[in-house]
């Protein structure tokens, strides 16, 4: 069954600049001669390393741990050598430890690395702990560990099991590529959460601007009574969890709630197919898809990286930059990639993507004042007040702000988009709450 | 207002770091514009200017450049005085001066639109915070007063045949009755605009194509304009006014091009999709008492002005519920 074009309150129709990719199959990016991997890329406690310097270690080897329950642990993505264990500077902005491996060109595979059985065999417990040993993490970007997104409290029943195939984000064809190219493991894997936690129903959202993917998940689901394919109208924010399980389900996640609290999970579409993955072969996440694209890109790419890849040695493979300088390398889409300020950086389970805008796209574009047009208002799927919310954080007013709920904003950045006097409406309010989250925290 | 973007610096280093730029996200922008929306509304008021010089001579082509020349003039000397930076290049001090002048009467002298561009630049636009701040609609605002200050040069209306030296409005002979010595136009003279009123405001046609052209280029939203004068239209009937005068009370006066241009004004009016259509029901019920019931034949400019001061409380009160939220 498919349902044509639903969609929300809100949003901006953004150029989506996916021509660029969305035609080219994935290919294997090359094999990295280094890898530096690192020890936290996801929401929770950092691993602790597992291997010394001077280890020899396999592919899918497990290289870093922590004894909390959210956190995710890290894989060993080449064969090779340990050379060192250092913090770096990894794409999120952070400097965490990362476990630098130097490859020995063999490729050899961990014997840990088999399969898993199949999904009669496998209790529900079994499935997320196999997901939790393969250090599987949200991998649209926010990286929380998907075995505690899988693991409610037990007065929580989760009925439905949303796989995001929205992919609103302009530019990124990653997510895409996977629909069309692995139709059945993304199945396998959505079946695979849905048993995990007890859910009858499963959904595939995808923007109807990707037919093709709509048509091989029909195909790839048509023996499956319980997975429904849903067609979205293409626009941003669309992928958003809340918005899409509004408009898929019906349902409104309470403010400041979760999606388990309308007993809905959602997962990504890269992080399903991890997740299939882990089943039937037994990996761990030690690899994605990453789209290389942007005008400063000379040949835009969808590749499969290796964790631990240097954003530099993945540009090198696209052919390098085009001429001219960039102006700005970003990890993930531009309405909410995080911009970087150096290529010497790790690819990490959440880079689903690698844009390279040029110095005319990345200028800075002189603001002007506020002119109160309201587009704002009209844009934002939370139904916030961008232009006071702003104004109140840019004088540092930030209990203000909270009684104008900015806490329920989600960042998507479309009131910053249609801003016609180019005012950084989601900028200052990301500022505002980052204050009072960390004056919450302080006051504990 | 400063150029700076905010959390943007330059990342040291190497050569190509010292080329990448680090911002927070989004990364693009549309093309939307300040300039671009002025340059809109321009375009929206052009048949009506058009229209103005056709119906009432060259005296109204005078009147609409000298209003645009000294709103420019005073927006940037101003901006100059208080040390700002110069921002007329935005557009919006020659909506103001085209605006002004639509309110004018053909037989205006030269310096009634400097005296009222005056007034609308420099204290009700500039002396607020200018673009965007100021709490009513500045040309609105110096039509007010230009009504308090000349009554006489401003509803002296000249009708659109040279020899008539001086004819009453519809409004004025439905105010007055035909006593006033005019008989009703065609219906069809006042929706092309072939009347006397003021130069701007007797063509519903030429305003309304402009208007159509705003909706479709999402410049202003439909609610105010058409909750106004909806409002005002069952006011009017509910206040007793005979029906076959009711197109003339929708067609005259100054409904169309207040309801369209001036109560949309982005500033003075409410940002909330439900105080929008609070402000046009407001403003419609307000115009239509001061016409039946007050001692104007026209009301349009009081109920603005009076629901732009309304406009914050209006705001507060409207204030969408958060997706999600539970009360």
């Amino acid at each position: 069954m498919k349902l044509k074009d639903l969609t929300f309150k809100g949003g901006v129709n953004v150029p989506h600049h996916k021509e660029l990719t969305e035609k080219l199959p994935l290919e294997r990016a090359m094999e990295p001669e280094i890898v530096a991997i690192p020890l936290h890329q996801h929401t929770g406690a950092p691993c602790e390393p597992l291997v010394k310097v001077g280890d020899t270690v396999k592919v899918g080897q497990k290289i870093g741990e922590s004894q909390a329950f959210v956190s995710a642990p890290v894989h060993s993505s080449i064969s090779g050598t340990v050379k060192s264990i250092t913090p770096m500077a990894i794409p999120t902005g952070l400097t965490v430890n990362c476990v630098v491996i130097e490859s020995d060109g063999k490729n050899e595979i961990h014997e840990s690395v088999k399969p898993k059985g199949s999904l009669e065999e496998l209790s529900s417990k079994e499935i997320i702990g196999i997901i939790k040993e393969a250090g599987i993490t949200g991998m649209g970007g926010a990286g929380f560990p998907t075995h505690v997104k899988l693991s409610p409290p037990s007065d929580k029943k989760i009925d439905t099991i949303i796989i995001n195939g929205a992919e609103c984000e302009p530019y990124l064809t990653a997510d895409h590529r996977l629909m069309v190219e692995e139709p059945k493991k993304i199945v396998f894997g959505l079946k695979a959460i849905m048993k995990a936690v007890g859910a009858e129903k499963g959904i595939i959202g995808i923007e109807s601007n990707k037919p093709n993917a709509i048509e091989a998940l029909m195909d790839a689901s048509k023996n499956e009574k319980n997975i429904t394919i849903i067609s979205l109208r293409p626009k941003y924010p669309q992928g958003d969890e809340k918005r899409l399980i509004n408009v898929t389900l019906g349902r409104i996640v309470p403010s400041g709630g979760l999606p388990m609290d309308v007993g809905a999970v959602v997962s990504n579409i890269s992080t399903t197919k991890a997740i299939a993955e882990a089943i039937i072969e037994g990996k761990p996440l030690y690899e994605r898809a990453v789209t290389i694209t942007g005008s400063g890109i000379k040949e835009p790419k969808n590749l499969i990286v290796k964790i631990g890849t240097s954003f530099k040695d993945v540009i090198e493979q696209c052919g390098g930059f085009n001429e001219g300088a960039p102006g700005k390398i970003i990890m993930g889409g531009p309405m909410m990639g995080l911009s970087q300020y150096t290529i010497e950086v790790p690819v990490i389970k959440g880079s689903g993507g690698i844009l390279v805008l040029t110095e005319e796209e990345a200028k800075p574009i002189p603001m002007g004042p506020c002119i109160r047009c309201g587009r704002c208002v009209d844009v934002c799927p939370v139904n916030l007040q961008p232009l006071y919310l702003s104004n109140y954080s840019l004088r540092g007013k930030f209990d203000k702000t909270e009684k104008f709920h900015v806490l329920d904003c989600v960042e998507c950045g479309s009131c910053s988009y249609v801003c016609p006097a180019k005012r950084p409406l989601a900028e200052s309010i990301r500022v505002a709450k980052r204050e009072i989250i960390a004056k919450r925290k302080k006051a504990k | 207002m400063d150029s700076k973007v905010l959390n943007t610096s330059k990342a040291k280093d190497a050569a190509l770091e010292n080329m990448l730029l680090v911002s927070s996200s989004p990364h693009i922008r549309s093309n939307e514009s300040i300039q671009r929306i002025m340059l809109d509304v321009i375009i929206a008021l052009t048949p009506a200017a058009i229209g103005s010089v056709y119906f009432f001579g060259l005296n109204a082509l005078k009147l609409i450049l000298i209003s645009i020349a000294s709103s420019v003039f005073f927006e940037a000397v101003t901006q100059k005085a208080f040390k700002k930076p110069v921002t007329i290049n935005d557009l919006s001090a020659v909506i103001t001066g085209i605006l002004i002048a639509f309110n004018l009467p053909a037989s205006a002298p030269w310096w009634l639109p400097i005296m009222g561009t005056a007034f609308a630049i420099i204290i009700v636009k500039q002396f607020f915070g200018g673009l965007g701040s100021n709490f009513m609609n500045p040309a609105l605002a110096a039509r007010a007063m230009l009504l308090t200050s000349w009554p006489t040069h401003m509803s002296t209306f000249t009708g659109t045949r040279p020899d008539v030296v001086a004819s009453a409005t519809p409004l004025a002979i439905m105010k007055h009755g035909t006593a006033a010595g005019s008989e009703l136009p065609k219906l069809m003279d006042m929706f092309i605009g072939n009347i006397p009123g003021a130069i701007g405001e007797t063509s519903s046609l030429l305003l309304l194509i402009g208007a159509a052209y705003l909706i479709i280029r999402q410049v202003i939203d439909w609610k105010i304009p058409v909750f106004y004068i909806g409002t005002t239209f069952i006011m009017l009937l509910l206040l007793g006014v005979e029906t076959e005068l009711l197109p003339y009370h929708i067609l005259g006066g100054g409904l169309i091009l207040g309801a369209f241009y001036m109560a949309t004004d982005y500033a003075s009016s409410p940002v909330t999709p439900m105080g929008r259509v609070i402000f046009g029901i407001g403003a419609g019920i307000l115009t239509a008492l001061i016409r039946v019931k007050g001692g104007f034949p026209e009301g349009v400019s009081y109920s603005i002005l009076l629901m732009n001061i309304a406009t914050p409380l209006i705001e507060k009160f409207t204030t969408p519920k958060v997706f999600g939220e539970v009360k």
